[in-house]
Parts: C-alpha cells; sequence; structure tokens
C-alpha cells in the first residue's frame, strides 16, 4: 500500500446497491437512531440520519427526487448531499450526513 | 555511446503511442523492441466496434503496419505473450524462449475483460470483446441463420457489441443489471432515449435483470437465465461487463501494484527502470478505460524517456458512443450533486434532450443525447473552468449562439442578436420573424407571439429570450401574461396539456412523458412526478405499470404516516357496517402486536394508530385472515362509503341504503383518483350519512334516488349540487360511476371534485352523464379500469410484493471494519 496518510474512517458493508431502489431509500436501525440510505435517479447514494430538521419525519420515507428527498411530514426538500433544507427552508437546520461510499457494487458506511 | 535498450510489453493502443512520442521527441535515442501477445500489428482497438457492425474492415483501422516498425528500426515479436520479467538481470521472458534484455520497461498490457463466474460461463459460444479474435468470433456467430445473440453489460462496450451484432441480423439484446442503460455516464432521462433509439435498430432492453444462470446444450450455449426466472434464448452470449487492469506481470516481478500497476506522476513504478502507461496503470488511485487519459500519460512517458520532467495529473474523462445515428455524449458531473444547479433542454421533436451541470457558476459536467455537436465546447469550458455566469441564459443553445452574445447583459444581448439568428430552435423561428409579427399583428403578449409564431411554443427553452425580445420591441406596451398555472417549477405545460398529449400520443412511461413534453428537470420532482403517475394509470389501467417511487409514502407502504413514524392502518368496512369476527380479529391484532390507539374514525370504520413500519405485514396478514382488506384510508382514491341504517331498520328509511352504500363500495373500491373521493348515502332527506357535504352523495327518496355531487367538509365546507335523479339502484350506480371516471379523466392532481367541477361546470357534467350513451362509455371506462385495481395492495404485500420496504437494509449495524474490496 503506498497510501500516505491512513483514513480514520472505520467503512461498514451495509448491503449492496442494488438493494435500494432507484430513488427510493432504505433505512438501517443504529443505536444511536436510524440512518437513510438513498439512491437517486442517476444511481448516485447518500446517508443521512434518518430525522428531517423540522419535526424529526422519517426522511427515509419520503419522495427522491433529483438529489434531494421530500420528507413525508411535511413536505420540506432536504439536500441529500449536505442535510440541508432547500428553497424556502433553506437555513432551518440541518440533517447530519453519515459518510458513504460505493465500491464495487456494495455500499459502506462510514465512521469517523 | 551504444543505444539503450527500450523494452515495451504490449503492442497495443499505449504502447505503441508511447513508443511514437518518444521517437517524436528523439529518434535516435533508444533500441526498441515492441512484444505483443496479439499476432498482429497494432490496430486502433476502439474501431472494433465498427468492425463488428461491418462498417469498417480490421485494415481500415490498423494503427502502425510492417513498414513503420521496420522504418523506424522497432523490433515487433507479436503473438509473443511476455511470461516473466526478471527485474535482477533486467531481462524479459516472451513465450517460446525468448529472452531480450532492457535498459528501460514499459508496460503497456491495458487490461482483461471481466468475465462473470455463473454457471455455464465456460460454454462455447460465451465471449467477451477486447480483440480481433472476439469480433471474428462474434462475425462467425452471427452468420448462422436466425442467431440470437444476449449481451450482459449495458455499459460503451455492450451496447456497441449488440448495435454491432444487430447490423449483422443477429436478434440482439442487452441484459443490464441497472435500471439505466451506461449508468457510469447518462442521467435517467438520456438512458430512457438511449433504450428507445437502440430499439428502433433493433437492439432490445431488458434492465433490471440479474443473470444467474448460462444456460447449455452440448457444450454450446443455448441461453440466459435471470433471478427472476425469464430465460433469454441465445447461441452468442457476450459479456461486457467490465474490465480488469491486467497487472499479474507486475504483481509477479514484486511492483506495487493495487487495483492496476502504481505509478507515479512520471509514470514510473516502484523500480525506477520501469515504467507503465495505459489502461494497466493506476495512477493518484484512479484507474482509465478510455483512450484520451492514455495521449496524456503517453506524452509525459515520452518526456520521461527523453529526459524531460513533464509531469501527468490525471485526465477529465468525456464519453461518446459510437453507435450510428445514435449521438450521446456525456463528460464530468453529468449528474450534478451537491452545489450544482441543471440546465436542462428538450427538444421532443428532434429527440434531444442536453443537460449542463453548473457548479460555482462554471461548467462541471454535461450530457447531451441526439445533438453532440457542441459537447467538445462544454468539455473544453469544463476543463477550463471557465466562468460561465455571463451566458448561462444561452448556455444550452451551445456556442454558435452563445459566442455572438458573450459579454452583453442579457437585454443587451437580445437587442443585438441578428435578426437572423434562431431563437427558437425547434420550430426554426429567427429574431426578426418575431418582431416583424409583433409590429406587423400588433401582439403584445407573449402568449400571443408564442401563439402567432410558434417561438417558444415546444420546449419552451427559449421562453426567456422570446419574452426578452417581446419586452425590447414593446417597451412599455409589454404585457407579462399569464398562460394555464403549470404543473409544477420542471414545466410550463399546465395539467390539461399534459393529459392530452399522454392520451393524443400514447405515452406510456414517466421519461417518456418528460422527453415528449419536454420537462426542464432531468427526473422531476415531488410534485409533478405523483401527478404523472396518476395521469398515467389513468389512461393506460391496462398497460402501465406503476411507478412506487413516485407516490407519496402513505401510498407506497399502504398505511398512514404518524407524526413520529409509525402507521396507522384502517381496513375496510364496507358501508360501515362490520361483525363480531372482524371485530374480535381487530381485537386480537391490538393484543398482539401492542398497537396503543384504537379508534372510531369520521368514516365509520377503526383505525389502529401507532402500528411499527416493520409490523404492517403481519398485523394485514391477521386482518386479511378474518376477510378484511385495505381501507385506502391514504389512497387519492375511494376513501369511504358512509351509510345509515336505511329501510333495514329505520323507521324513515325509503330505500336500501346500507345495501346500496355496500354495493357502491365493492365495486368501486381500489380506484385511484385525482383526489380523494368519499361517498355516502342516506336513506332519506334526514341525510344522518352526512350525503350533502361528500364528493359524491345520494339521498334516496320514495320514487329513487338523488345523486349529489361536490361536497367537502374539510378545509372548505361545501353543500353538494344535485346532478341527476333515478329510479333504480341500478341507474345510481352506473351514474356515480360515471361521474367518477369524468373526474378521473379530467381532474388536476390533488384536485378534489368540488374544485373540479367548479372548473369546468356543473351544466358540462350533467350533460354527458346524462346522455344514456355517454354516460354507458364512461362507465365502462371505469369498470374496465377496475379490473386492475380491485386488488387488495395488502394482500398482495403479505404474500412478499415490495418486501424490501418494511425490512431495514441491515439489521444490525455493528460498525466492523470492512473488508477492503480485492
Ligand atoms: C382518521 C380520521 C379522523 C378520525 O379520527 O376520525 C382522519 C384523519 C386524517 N385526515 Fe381526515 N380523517 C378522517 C375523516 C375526515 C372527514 C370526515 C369524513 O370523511 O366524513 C373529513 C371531512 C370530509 C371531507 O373530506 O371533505 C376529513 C377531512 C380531511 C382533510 C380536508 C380535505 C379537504 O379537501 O378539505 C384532510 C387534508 C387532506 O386530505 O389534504 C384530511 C387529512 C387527514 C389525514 C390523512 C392527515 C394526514 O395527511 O396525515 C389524517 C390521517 C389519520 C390517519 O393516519 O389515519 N382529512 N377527514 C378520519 C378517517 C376517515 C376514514 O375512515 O378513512
Ligand atoms: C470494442 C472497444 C471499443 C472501445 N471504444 C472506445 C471509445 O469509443 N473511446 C475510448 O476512449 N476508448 C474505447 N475503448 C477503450 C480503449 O480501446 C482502451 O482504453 C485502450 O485500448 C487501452 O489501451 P492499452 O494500450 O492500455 O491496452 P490495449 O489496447 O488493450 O493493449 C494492450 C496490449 O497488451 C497486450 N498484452 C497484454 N498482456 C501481455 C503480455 N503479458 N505480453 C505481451 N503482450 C501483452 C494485449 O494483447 C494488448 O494487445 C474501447 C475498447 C474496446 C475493446
Ligand atoms: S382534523 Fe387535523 S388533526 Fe385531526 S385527524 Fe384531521 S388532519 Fe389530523
Ligand atoms: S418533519 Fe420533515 S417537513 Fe416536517
Amino acid at each position: 500500500m503506498n497510501a500516505l496518510v491512513k483514513d480514520p474512517t472505520v467503512w461498514t458493508d451495509v448491503g449492496a446497491v442494488t438493494d435500494v431502489p432507484v430513488r427510493g431509500a432504505r433505512r438501517i436501525p443504529t443505536p444511536e437512531g436510524d440512518i437513510a440510505v438513498f439512491r437517486t435517479g442517476d444511481g448516485r447514494v447518500f446517508a443521512l440520519k434518518d430525522r428531517c430538521p423540522h419535526k424529526g419525519g422519517p426522511l427515509s420515507q419520503g419522495i427522491v427526487h433529483g438529489h434531494a428527498v421530500a420528507c413525508p411530514l411535511h413536505n420540506w426538500s432536504i439536500d441529500l448531499a449536505t442535510g440541508e433544507p432547500m428553497g424556502a427552508d433553506r437555513g432551518k437546520g440541518c440533517t447530519p450526513v453519515v459518510p458513504l461510499k460505493l465500491e464495487s457494487g456494495r455500499l459502506l458506511l462510514g465512521r469517523v | 555511446m551504444a543505444k539503450q535498450r527500450l523494452v515495451v510489453i504490449g503492442n497495443g493502443m499505449a504502447g505503441c503511442r508511447a513508443v511514437q512520442e518518444v521517437l517524436k521527441r528523439d529518434p535516435d535515442r533508444y533500441d526498441i523492441a515492441i512484444l505483443g501477445a496479439e499476432p498482429r500489428v497494432n490496430y486502433d482497438r476502439i474501431m472494433l466496434s465498427p468492425v463488428l457492425a461491418g462498417e469498417k474492415s480490421f485494415r481500415d483501422i490498423v494503427l502502425n503496419d510492417e513498414a513503420w516498425y521496420a522504418d523506424n528500426g522497432i523490433a515487433l515479436h507479436a503473438g509473443r505473450r511476455v511470461v516473466a520479467i526478471d527485474r535482477d538481470a533486467k531481462v524479459v521472458h516472451g513465450e517460446g524462449g525468448l529472452k531480450l534484455s532492457y535498459d528501460r520497461l514499459i508496460l503497456a498490457t491495458g487490461s482483461d475483460p471481466v468475465r462473470l463466474p455463473l454457471p455455464g460461463a465456460d460454454l462455447a459460444g460465451v465471449v467477451t470483446f477486447r480483440d480481433l479474435d472476439d469480433v471474428e468470433a462474434m462475425i462467425a456467430a452471427s452468420s448462422r441463420p436466425d442467431a440470437r445473440a444476449v449481451v450482459i453489460g449495458g455499459g460503451l462496450l455492450g451496447i456497441e457489441a449488440a448495435y454491432g451484432l444487430a447490423r449483422r441480423g443477429m436478434a440482439a439484446t442487452v441484459v443490464h443489471l441497472m435500471d439505466v442503460l451506461m449508468e457510469r455516464q447518462l442521467d435517467a432521462s438520456a438512458g430512457f432515449l438511449l433504450t428507445e433509439a437502440l430499439a428502433s435498430k433493433g437492439v432490445e432492453t431488458v434492465l433490471d435483470a440479474l443473470s444467474e444462470e448460462i444456460l447449455g446444450e452440448g457444450g454450446r450455449v443455448t441461453g440466459l437465465r435471470l433471478k427472476d426466472g425469464r430465460v433469454l434464448a441465445c447461441e452468442l452470449l457476450v459479456m461486457a461487463v467490465g474490465i480488469r487492469p491486467n497487472a499479474a506481470l507486475a504483481r509477479a516481478a514484486g511492483l506495487d501494484v493495487n487495483r492496476g500497476v502504481v505509478v507515479d506522476d512520471r509514470l514510473r513504478t516502484s523500480d525506477p527502470d520501469i515504467f507503465a502507461v495505459g489502461e494497466c496503470v493506476e495512477h493518484r488511485g484512479q484507474c482509465y478505460g478510455l483512450v484520451a487519459p492514455i495521449w496524456d500519460m503517453c506524452r509525459t512517458l515520452a518526456d520521461t524517456l527523453t529526459g524531460g520532467d513533464a509531469a501527468y495529473e490525471g485526465s477529465v474523462l468525456s464519453t461518446r458512443l459510437k453507435v450510428s445515428g445514435v449521438d450521446v455524449f456525456s463528460a464530468g458531473k453529468f449528474a450534478g450533486g451537491e452545489g450544482c444547479e441543471d440546465i436542462v433542454f428538450r427538444d421532443a421533436g428532434r429527440g434531444v434532450y442536453k443537460r449542463i451541470v453548473l457548479e460555482n457558476g462554471r461548467v462541471a459536467g454535461a450530457v447531451l443525447f441526439g445533438d453532440v455537436l457542441d459537447g467538445g465546447w462544454y468539455f473544453d469550458l469544463m476543463r477550463q473552468g471557465a466562468e460561465v455566469g455571463d451566458i448561462r441564459e444561452t448556455l444550452v443553445f451551445g456556442q454558435a449562439v452563445t459566442e455572438g452574445l458573450r459579454g452583453l447583459d442579457p437585454s443587451a444581448a437580445v437587442a443585438a442578436m441578428a435578426d437572423t439568428a434562431e431563437v427558437c430552435g425547434c420550430n426554426g423561428v429567427c429574431k426578426g420573424t418575431i418582431v416583424e409579427a409583433i409590429m406587423a399583428q400588433g401582439l403584445t403578449t407573449l402568449e400571443t407571439v408564442r401563439a402567432h409564431t410558434k417561438a417558444s411554443a415546444s420546449c419552451g427553452s427559449c421562453t426567456p429570450i422570446v419574452e426578452r425580445i417581446v419586452q425590447a420591441t414593446l417597451g412599455d406596451a409589454y404585457q407579462a401574461g399569464s398562460g394555464p398555472a403549470p404543473v409544477c417549477g420542471c414545466t410550463h405545460k399546465g395539467h390539461d396539456e399534459v393529459r392530452r398529449r399522454i392520451v393524443a400520443e400514447g405515452l406510456k412511461s414517466i421519461p417518456a412523458v418528460m422527453q415528449a413534453l419536454e420537462w426542464a428537470t432531468p427526473d422531476g420532482c415531488a410534485s409533478c412526478r405523483p401527478a404523472l403517475n396518476y395521469y398515467l394509470l389513468c389512461a393506460w389501467p391496462g398497460d402501465y405499470r406503476d411507478d412506487r417511487q413516485s407516490r407519496f409514502i402513505n401510498e407506497r407502504v399502504h398505511a398512514n404516516i404518524q407524526k413520529d413514524g409509525t402507521y396507522s392502518v384502517v381496513p375496510r368496512m364496507w358501508g360501515g357496517m362490520t361483525s363480531a369476527a372482524e371485530l374480535r380479529a381487530i381485537a386480537d391484532v391490538v393484543d398482539k402486536f401492542d398497537i396503543p390507539s384504537v379508534k372510531v374514525t369520521g368514516g365509520q370504520r377503526i383505525d389502529l394508530l401507532g402500528v411499527k413500519k416493520d409490523d404492517l405485514p403481519a398485523v394485514w396478514a391477521d386482518l386479511n385472515r378474518a376477510g378484511m382488506v385495505s381501507g385506502h384510508a391514504y389512497a387519492k382514491g375511494l376513501r369511504t362509503v358512509k351509510t345509515c341504517v336505511g329501510t333495514d331498520w329505520c323507521r324513515f328509511g325509503t330505500q336500501d341504503s346500507t345495501g346500496l352504500g355496500v354495493r357502491l363500495e365493492k365495486f368501486m373500491w381500489g380506484s385511484w383518483t385525482p383526489a380523494k373521493v368519499k361517498l355516502a348515502v342516506s336513506g332519506c332527506p334526514r341525510n344522518c350519512a352526512e350525503a350533502t357535504c361528500k364528493d359524491i352523495g345520494v339521498i334516496c327518496v320514495d320514487s329513487g334516488y338523488e345523486i349529489h355531487v361536490g361536497g367537502a367538509a374539510g378545509l372548505h365546507i361545501r353543500g353538494t349540487e344535485l346532478l341527476a335523479k333515478v329510479a333504480t339502484e341500478e341507474e345510481a350506480l352506473w351514474t356515480i360511476c360515471a361521474v367518477t371516471q369524468m373526474y378521473r379523466e379530467q381532474g388536476w392532481y390533488l384536485e378534489r371534485i368540488y374544485k373540479w367541477m367548479d372548473r369546468v361546470g356543473l351544466d358540462a357534467i350533467r350533460a354527458e352523464v346524462g346522455d344514456a350513451e355517454r354516460r354507458r362509455a364512461l362507465h365502462d371506462r371505469f369498470a374496465y379500469s377496475q379490473r386492475f385495481s380491485r386488488i387488495d395492495p395488502w394482500a398482495e404485500r403479505v404474500a412478499g410484493r415490495d418486501a424490501a420496504e418494511f425490512n431495514p437494509l441491515t439489521r444490525r449495524l455493528e460498525f466492523e471494519p470492512a473488508k477492503e474490496p480485492a
């Protein structure tokens, strides 16, 4: 290996990318609350805490459009890449982003 | 001084180009020998696709013929695979005892096609697509009469293989794991267009398909079986599922190898006398599978080998598909991403889709379909990192339009446009034509200009420019107008137009609608997707496959989400009737699943609140067993049919209101509608079922049935209007189904019956439903569509449909380090 800086993130295999529907999401229960894993129309994947910054709606249950998800409770649109509400609700809180990478078709969820 | 010996392993694109570049810089520096495993001279590998398609011959694609090797004093050892490198002795060992010593060595071994380890992968007739031998094997297979080919892999190679085989007369099918072809280069919209274009060239596509087994007979392939059980018969099976850097020699020689042979910015491996170039290389963690980066690498390598000090810093990629008549270009972050902004242009007439992705005011990527002329320009802008804020408005129209206007503010730019400049590409309208129409015909609004000139009447992308031209021409006389309200921000088309064109043009999928109606976003939003899904379902009840990802969560999981993320479950109680057995089953379910609340709803049935999502299928299974089905309390569809006791018990009852209510609910349940639909049947004008504040209500009277429509008691309180009075229960049912169907066909998504009625007018509804023939036709269309909807969604899910929806992705997450993939 010639990696000089060691990546401190611990990566855990949580399943195959095909387990998550395109334009959809799956959730992963953890002791610190659920994590939502999203797959967008163009095949990218994202992970967020499964809690809307508004009133805690489960984002994994929303409609995924572009790189955003519409919260199922009151329809805020949350940017999947940043966890921030978009449009008129911008700046009102933020959902934590969870590191996620796609390697050889597997989803690796990270914890630093 | 004696020349140094330079030995190249690999007589492919990279190996020979590197030598060419060295010769260009210093023709006399090295004694050069090239070893190649293929028994032929150097040829253009990317042109194998046209060779397969019969559009070129091998001779056309030779890059360097024998004379070139001879003229430059290069020793070519073709057909001699290198078997080992002895780094200590600095000797390369080739097949047949060949030994060549080197001072400097270049590895240019390319990559190997990946072979899926499926059962049957070693059958005759299973090939990959990498070199001329593969192409010859495919051509041989295609010459048999009625031969069929299956290609696993819907990437660039797989598509080009299938296209080539189809050109040679084979029935060719591409089987792809993902639901979008070339998903690494194309977004869903372009992928959809590609699927359609390939179909017109005789290539069938099967998406979302997991290959399970290659079937054979007598040692030859006969077909491919997919995980879902489908079998695709074939005599030729091409695996085009990816490539793996060919680093075996390097690994055996003890060089640093990850995915590929690791090199630094000078293309040097961990041995200072050994270099590597091409697809076998891993540079800064990146492996490449296209030629453009290889040319960059070759230049740097040649500099290094001739005493220069260039550095290779990685390449930005763009892709073009080589299928005649199907133009596809993709580069960079074509799919957008964090902080990105999309400019989308669609021209349904010409089958064009363009998406330019901007990030911080610069082009970050592009995907073009159908018109790729400006691909190179966007790619240049992207690589230069040029600021494009000032040309944003015209960017999507390409270089020709934009360069003329650069630097001007949008209004001045429009004013400065030549009269002959084309504004509306779809309809071929120039600026001069628009100005002339405005002046000659006294037009003052965008809408009238659109109506008279057709400018911006198709895709609408040029609307801002047309509007500016109107403004600039008229000054203060300009009236900003308003057309029908668009469905959402993704389009300027209204609901009516969308619905009309779905039917008229036979559009049967969401991507088809978005392309034909020139949606301005790649895959819609949370407003238009559910609407389109409904419109399609209503227009094509037998054909359209519901797109569940376009449904709101409640409709996707057939339960109502609650504020804490749990769900409520409301089983149907037909017409409000229940029984001891049903109530007992409900009580048991409540106990078994520890359901916190049980409530009688305002719709005459029982709500179980606070059910955990994972428990839903099990709860439904128990309710199903007692004969209960979903109450669709979540649906833009038929909700409840409230009834009163009627003639069964009530001393005032005039008709069997309970019976009619039950009958209506049993006929109409499961139907999808623009917004929710609630019915009620009261046995007399005392109206205990509150029928006159429902979407459709029936008041029974001595002489028959009064059918009322357009009531509501939610955000707005609305009494119903009398639609018709009929004599028999039969006629009542027919009239109600007819008016429901009319609403289903005309209503805008989320528009309740009363709002639809306000829009189209009660008279129009009366005229339609009052006409016996039209009423019958409406009723029949409703009945037809019910054949596909009167299905209990709970039972389907109990049986296993969408199982993943109700399970977490993984149950236990312990955060253990994952194994680094090899
Ligand atoms: C459960 C129930 C209240 C109750 O405890 O009785 C109820 C509960 C909800 N109603 Fe209702 N409505 C219920 C009867 C009604 C009624 C009375 C009726 O149907 O006779 C009305 C007034 C009649 C009408 O629809 O015009 C009613 C007018 C609404 C409205 C306003 C609709 C409107 O167009 O103005 C909404 C909001 C909406 O649909 O957008 C609504 C929305 C809701 C939602 C779905 C809110 C939501 O989106 O989450 C509630 C979901 C509860 C759940 O999870 O089950 N509910 N709601 C009733 C279920 C009836 C059933 O058996 O299916
Ligand atoms: C059908 C097809 C279409 C393509 N279309 C495009 C396209 O449109 N655009 C694009 O940019 N790219 C395209 N590519 C990819 C492009 O061809 C490759 O990126 C390029 O050929 C890689 O060059 P290379 O020299 O690294 O490898 P190669 O060209 O594969 O050359 C490697 C050579 O090394 C030889 N070799 C391997 N091991 C040994 C050994 N031990 N001893 C001796 N010789 C050895 C091999 O036989 C081979 O001849 C296409 C590829 C294919 C197969
Ligand atoms: S009235 Fe309001 S709070 Fe009560 S159930 Fe209906 S929507 Fe919910
Ligand atoms: S909780 Fe997400 S929008 Fe309200």
